[in-house]
């Protein structure tokens, strides 16, 4: 017994100090400045999709909360993390067509994470993304509850998801070679979890607001749960 | 039984080619002003039917302009085999009627080891094709060069076809803009060979006009190359997929010139709110949009100079002074679309009608080439240059005879 307690005591001593080098990254993203109203959206060129709908639908590039939290900004570790040595998570991400509009609007996965594409609506989509460094494709959905799978193998942020039979149609995935990002809720808040300690630049970047430039970066130390947030200006 | 030398069913079969390819120009420009080019992910099926087999039910969003597109493209494809066959009169026959036993098996071997669908489109295709090759066409060849036209405008819309199909199966901005150029050129090569077989430039030669010097041939020609360009900034702007890239007239984001510094570009797709998929704007896509400014004033010059020039030099009954004014209005037209297409943010009717302006544009100044071409030729002159000249610009129909 006093044999198997020891190398049990150094186990648990060492998981210990494993879970308490992983620090929770927290923060809340707010918009300063005021954004043009959203666009309603026209739908009538697929009744079906109307027909979804009890009221107007509008696009979603700015989704600002009563307090000023952006929604939709992806949260990322942009330098400093290694890439994950362990397999990407199984738990894939699932881009829903519901309602003919994409959810969610912004999402991530990592490198070679499977995700589903998924066509929730009684109608025809076609999947179209734009990626600048990955394999574009463009596959039709024409079945209701028609699920495909994909992967993306190289670093990308952000690869824009669109559908061509609806125009009006677009999401944005990020790809990572690692797993500490995470996109803000509908009052602007974030969470990443598991950091490892050490130095790195945290980056927010929201589509409508950076386009092809960087977002908003910041130089953190992580020593433990660290809550970080930022500011998106409208110039 | 020979038929006469009465051609008026082949010249309205020719205008009908030309007139249907506008028409497939301005749907092609309904696809791309909606965005919708992608809509129908797979070529030549359309979502795995044969494409004269997709249910109408699913004719939705997108897929209504591309897949209309597609089917008017066949018909248009159709109508220019058939032209390209009538001009060489009899001696298609042999032709036909082998592409009809093709087909025919086609269609079998389809059925065998297709599907039903396309043994269907096969089938009927060679069945037809065959039954036409004992009667039909009948009448003389046209001359050697507007056979040629024919054979060239059969492969240009063979082309076109292949084209627009690696567009959609490669994802390639690029091939758009090929596709969008090829169109405007091809509906100038129908448009020509409808004229020649007209009463009109068969009369041409019995009229008596003055001869134009060689520079108005020049003229012309460099007046429609500078047309051509500016439909090539054209198709390359609208296939960016980016929306409007200047969304002020006449000034270009509250200036004459445009900042399109990083910072710049960057608060105008800031401060850009649509509801459709558009790309960002990009320094590159101001740079086109402003130089198709400046080319489409070249062009107003030009053109406002040649009808000035051709009233002043060659007087009111030349062909070309009527022309040359009739391009000048065109042209105005352009410019005021032009303008409203900015200014109503690229409403697709008015997008599409600018296209459509622009392809007619590029076929008058085509018009106004082979005319200065045909007018160079001295009346009366008996050099074997000018007989040369004559004979590749006039057409047998009028003189009864073969034209060698």
């Amino acid at each position: 017994m006093k044999t198997h307690l020891l190398p049990l005591t150094a186990l648990g001593l060492a998981s210990c100090l494993q879970l308490s080098s992983a620090a929770d990254i927290t923060g809340k993203v707010v918009l300063k400045g005021t954004p043009k109203p959203e666009i309603t959206i026209d739908m009538s060129s697929d009744p079906k999709c109307g027909a979804l709908h009890s009221g107007p639908v509008t696009t979603r590039h700015y989704v600002a909360g009563p307090g000023g939290g952006l929604a939709n900004v992806f949260v990322y570790i942009k330098s400093g993390a290694k890439p994950s040595a362990s397999p990407p998570s199984d738990v894939p991400l699932l881009l829903d067509q519901v309602g003919c509009e994409y959810m969610p609007y912004v999402a991530g996965v990592q490198v070679n994470q499977k995700f589903k594409i998924k066509n929730s609506d009684p109608t025809l989509h076609n999947i179209h993304p734009l990626p600048t460094v990955n394999k574009e494709f463009n596959i039709a959905q024409a079945v209701k509850d028609q699920v495909n799978e994909k992967v993306f193998d190289k670093p990308e942020v952000m690869v824009k998801f669109k559908c061509d039979v609806h125009p009006w149609m677009f999401a944005y995935v990020g790809v990572l070679d690692h797993s500490y990002f995470a996109v803000t809720d509908k009052e602007g808040n974030y969470k990443i979890s598991g950091l490892p300690n050490g130095k790195y630049t945290i980056e927010a970047y929201h589509v409508k607001t950076h386009g092809a430039n960087p977002g908003v970066s910041q130089e953190i130390t992580v020593d433990g749960d660290k809550k970080v947030d930022f500011t998106i200006e409208l110039k | 039984m020979t038929r006469t030398n009465d051609n008026a069913w082949l010249r309205r079969f020719a205008i009908i080619t030309a007139a249907s390819t506008l028409i497939l120009i301005c749907i092609g420009g309904v696809v791309t002003s909606k965005g919708v080019g992608m809509a129908v992910p797979d070529w030549p099926t359309t979502y795995g039917y044969n494409m004269f087999f997709f249910p109408f039910s699913k004719w939705v969003g997108g897929i209504f302009y591309e897949h209309t597109h597609r089917l008017v493209a066949s018909g248009v494809g159709l109508l220019t085999t058939v032209l390209a066959l009538w001009l060489f009169g009899r001696k298609a026959r042999p032709l036909l009627r082998w592409l009809g036993i093709c087909l025919l098996l086609g269609g079998i071997g389809a059925g065998l080891f297709l599907r039903v669908q396309d043994a269907l489109v096969l089938g009927v295709v060679g069945v037809l094709s065959l039954c036409a090759s004992f009667v039909w066409p009948s009448g003389e060849p046209a001359p050697p060069r507007l056979r040629r036209l024919g054979i060239i405008a059969f492969a240009a819309v063979v082309l076109q076809g292949v084209l627009g199909g690696l567009r959609v199966t490669e994802m390639k901005d690029e091939i758009g803009i090929f596709h969008a150029t090829l169109a405007q050129l091809f509906l100038a090569l129908t448009c020509v060979i409808a004229l020649f077989l007209t009463r009109w430039w068969q009369n041409l030669a019995g009229q008596k006009l003055e001869s134009v010097g060689k520079g108005w041939r020049l003229f012309f020609v460099s007046s429609t190359a500078l047309v051509l360009a500016q439909l090539v900034l054209g198709a390359t702007m609208r296939h960016q997929h980016a929306g409007l890239a200047v969304p002020d007239f006449p000034l270009a984001y509250g200036r004459i010139w445009p900042a399109m510094d990083a910072a710049s570009v960057a608060q105008y797709n800031q401060h850009r709110f649509e509801a459709t998929a558009h790309n960002p704007i990009t320094a590159f896509q101001i740079g086109v949009h402003m130089a198709h400014r400046i080319v489409a004033l070249a062009i107003l010059i030009t053109v406002g100079g040649a009808a000035w020039r051709t009233t002043w030099r060659l007087g009111m009954k030349n062909p070309l002074t009527r022309l040359s004014l009739a391009w000048f209005c065109l042209i105005l037209v352009q410019a005021v679309l032009g303008a409203m297409t900015v200014l109503t943010n690229k409403a697709a009717d008015i997008a599409t009608a600018h296209v459509a302006v622009g392809a007619l544009a590029l076929v008058t100044g085509s018009f106004l080439s082979v005319i200065s071409f045909r007018l160079s030729v001295p009346v009366g002159a008996s050099s074997p240059a000018a007989h040369e000249s004559a004979a590749m610009f006039s057409t047998p129909f009028a003189t009864g005879g073969r034209v060698q």
